[in-house]
């Protein structure tokens, strides 16, 4: 016969041993809720990914921080659930630049104390006095990052060359393969652009919106299909979509990291760069710990961390954050073109004026935009 | 029992009756009257404000695109529900007249499974399949053929829609024709009636009801769908879900949004009233 094993010489508990642990596990919850209590939570309002561990981590451990992000999928819904939460509701509010204007106009963010960022250290001149982010002398949003969006493409079938111009969406081997990213914006911008409406391609008269919903309607043809940032991904990664109009190197950059034949160029008609900007959220009762995070971002480690994020790259804003990432992660640099000389640096881009900062159309509103967008998806 | 004013209220039914209709009205009347009332509501400021205009009523059935959006929707769902109807028939057939009792019922359980699994997921797997580079096309290549273009196109909407209503509809179509009384088949059968004649003039009138409510099931859910029209079908020639997105994402106008939410609805109720009146329509000369 068999004698049976005592359950704690198997390594399972007894029930002495669990009520021991159970016991402990009781009496000291309230020292556990105490050292929670101490850690501050910073409601952020962000795209994704921005907090989100690789980016926040580090500094949520040094600083007693906790940062509960809320992630929104563009401006306009930014604005909303700014508009529909009480005021305080977000410490933490990364927007568009193009948003910023906004925000302040409708007295959702507080004015930053210019001092305490390193203005100085900008990489441009324009990145100092970004437009919008100052009003009446005070500083209202700290630049953090840019990118640039141009031409996205798949290297196997359409070459750098043809990616010179916006004109290789229309290659006749392209047809049905050309993809768009779903948001009116970036497209009918780029289309501006095609036409030829450089600097001022958001402030088109009426005649140059008609030739650019024209030029845009050629287009339709070779579309294969109206992508979120997901479907982008996929129809990037799978081949269904040999260029994408509308993105850059925020979405092809994750893709060429993991071996995919992608690259995205600013092409000789000009690109877009987007701008994401910190603001600190009016009636914010953690304005001294958000200002600390906002200076963590804006230091070289910050800097660098945010050229890195996992869910889309982005350029350094500060000479000390690219040279940072130059030596950190000379690699990224490479691919990034974060690097003195070559010829898509973004800074060498916006200097030759081939870069132009995304805006929202200056002589139509935006609904006629949004409205020729939803005609041209029915096409 | 119907209740009749003057009678005496039955409390026992009452209190059993109440729950559904407390559910009811707080789940399913009281959100579409705020719904209707929201359609007439204004956005400033990316807030909505309450007011009475018909401004968004006028702007969006002004606009070609809204009935570009509303025509290919009905479109797509009615060539799907004929798709899924067509599909699962002979399937509903065989489980209801050749298979033997214990496999209709496992039949029905693994048709149930696929509702275990998101939706999502499902319809994301159809990625690896459909792709160029995906399975099809690479049975296809063995023999010679290919690749085509299955993503992105209304063909992959309709395999996305099959997804979601096919084991549905198979089921449904199941258990309405094994409650048909099988004595009334066998007496079509030995009075010389053909195979197809018997499923056309004894099985198909006998389980008329439940074929019709399969149907409008059918229609209903790829009415409404978003899934596969956004990410099967690439969003060409976006459906009425996918114009709700594209209307709340740009400028909050859940109003707009509202405006085309109720036209649906009310497109669905017609749909539902025509197809329920037909399924318990009497045939000539019943009483």
């Amino acid at each position: 016969m068999t004698k049976s094993t005592p359950r704690s010489a198997m390594g399972a508990p007894s029930r002495r041993q669990l009520l021991k642990a159970t016991g402990a596990a009781v009496l000291t919850t309230p020292f556990v809720s105490r050292a929670w209590a101490t850690t501050t939570e910073i409601n952020m309002l962000a795209w994704y990914g921005h907090g989100e561990p690789d980016v926040v981590a580090e500094y949520e451990a040094a600083n007693s921080v906790r940062f509960v992000p809320k992630y929104y999928a563009g401006g306009d819904n930014m604005l909303a659930l700014i508009a529909q939460s009480p005021p305080g509701t977000y410490d933490l509010i990364l927007s568009d630049a193009e948003f910023v204007q906004q925000l302040n106009a409708a007295g959702y963010i507080d004015p930053l104390e210019a001092g305490d960022y390193p203005l100085d250290d900008m990489l441009h001149e324009d990145f100092k006095q970004f437009p919008g982010h100052w009003s009446d002398g005070k500083l209202y949003s700290m630049m953090l990052r840019g990118g640039h969006l141009g031409v996205s493409y798949n290297t196997t079938s359409v070459s750098e060359e043809e990616a010179q111009s916006y004109s290789c969406f229309w290659k006749p081997e392209l047809e049905g393969k050309v993809g768009h990213f779903d948001w009116h914006l970036p497209n009918l911008g780029m289309m501006s652009l095609y036409n030829g409406n450089g600097a001022g391609l958001w402030d088109v008269d009426d005649a140059a919106w008609d030739a650019v919903q024209e030029t845009t309607m050629s287009l339709r043809k070779q579309v294969g299909g109206f992508f979120d940032y997901g479907g982008t991904f996929n129809g990037l990664k799978n081949g269904e979509m040999q260029a994408m109009c509308g993105i850059g190197d925020w979405i092809t950059g994750v893709l060429e990291k993991d071996g995919a034949p992608v690259a995205s160029v600013i092409p000789k008609e000009g690109g877009i760069q987007f701008t994401e900007s910190y603001s600190i959220g009016k009636g914010s009762e953690k304005a001294a710990e958000v200002t600390r995070f906002i200076q963590y971002m804006m230091s070289p480690e910050g800097q660098v961390k945010s050229a890195q994020m996992a869910a889309y790259p982005g350029f350094c804003v500060t000479k000390a954050g690219r040279a940072l990432l130059n030596e950190v992660d000379p690699a990224e640099a490479q691919r990034s073109h974060q690097v003195a000389g070559d010829p898509q640096d973004p800074i060498t881009l916006i200097n030759e004026g081939r870069i132009h900062y995304r805006d929202i159309p200056q002589q139509q509103s935006l609904e006629d935009w949004n409205d020729f967008w939803s005609e041209y998806k029915n096409a | 029992m119907p209740f009749k004013p003057g009678r005496n209220v039955n409390l026992y039914a009452l209190t059993w009756r109440l729950p559904i209709i407390f559910w009811q009205f707080v789940f399913f009347v009281g959100p579409v009257l705020f719904m209707v009332a929201m359609s007439f509501f204004l956005v400033k400021n990316y807030r909505m404000t309450e007011a009475f205009e018909f401004v968004n009523w006028s702007r969006m059935l002004s606009r070609g695109y809204f009935w570009d959006s509303y025509w290919y929707t009905v479109i797509i769902a009615s060539v799907s529900t004929v798709c899924a109807m067509c599909i699962a028939f002979p399937a509903a057939f065989a489980l209801a007249f050749r298979a033997s009792e214990s496999t209709r019922r496992w039949a029905i359980f693994l048709l149930i499974i696929p509702f275990f699994t998101s939706y999502l997921v499902r319809t994301f797997s159809w990625f690896v399949i459909l792709s160029e580079s995906g399975v099809v096309n690479a049975m296809l290549a063995t023999i010679g053929l290919g690749p085509y273009t299955m993503l992105n196109t209304n063909f992959g909407t309709l395999v996305g829609y099959m997804t979601l209503t096919l084991p549905l509809v198979v089921i449904l179509q199941t258990v309405t024709m094994a409650n048909i009384d099988k004595t009334l088949v066998e007496a079509a059968r030995n009075l010389g009636c053909s195979a197809f004649r018997t499923i056309w003039q004894v099985i198909i009138p006998l389980s008329k009801t439940g074929l019709i409510i399969a149907a409008i099931f059918c229609f209903i859910l790829s009415f409404g769908d978003f899934v596969a029209p956004f990410y099967l079908g690439g969003s060409q020639e976006p459906t009425l879900p996918i114009l709700i997105l594209d209307t709340t994402k740009s400028g909050q106008q859940w109003p707009r949004a509202a405006v085309v939410a109720i036209m649906m609805m009310l497109t669905l109720f017609a749909i539902a009233f025509i197809g329920i009146a037909l399924a318990y329509r009497k045939p000539k000369g019943a009483k």
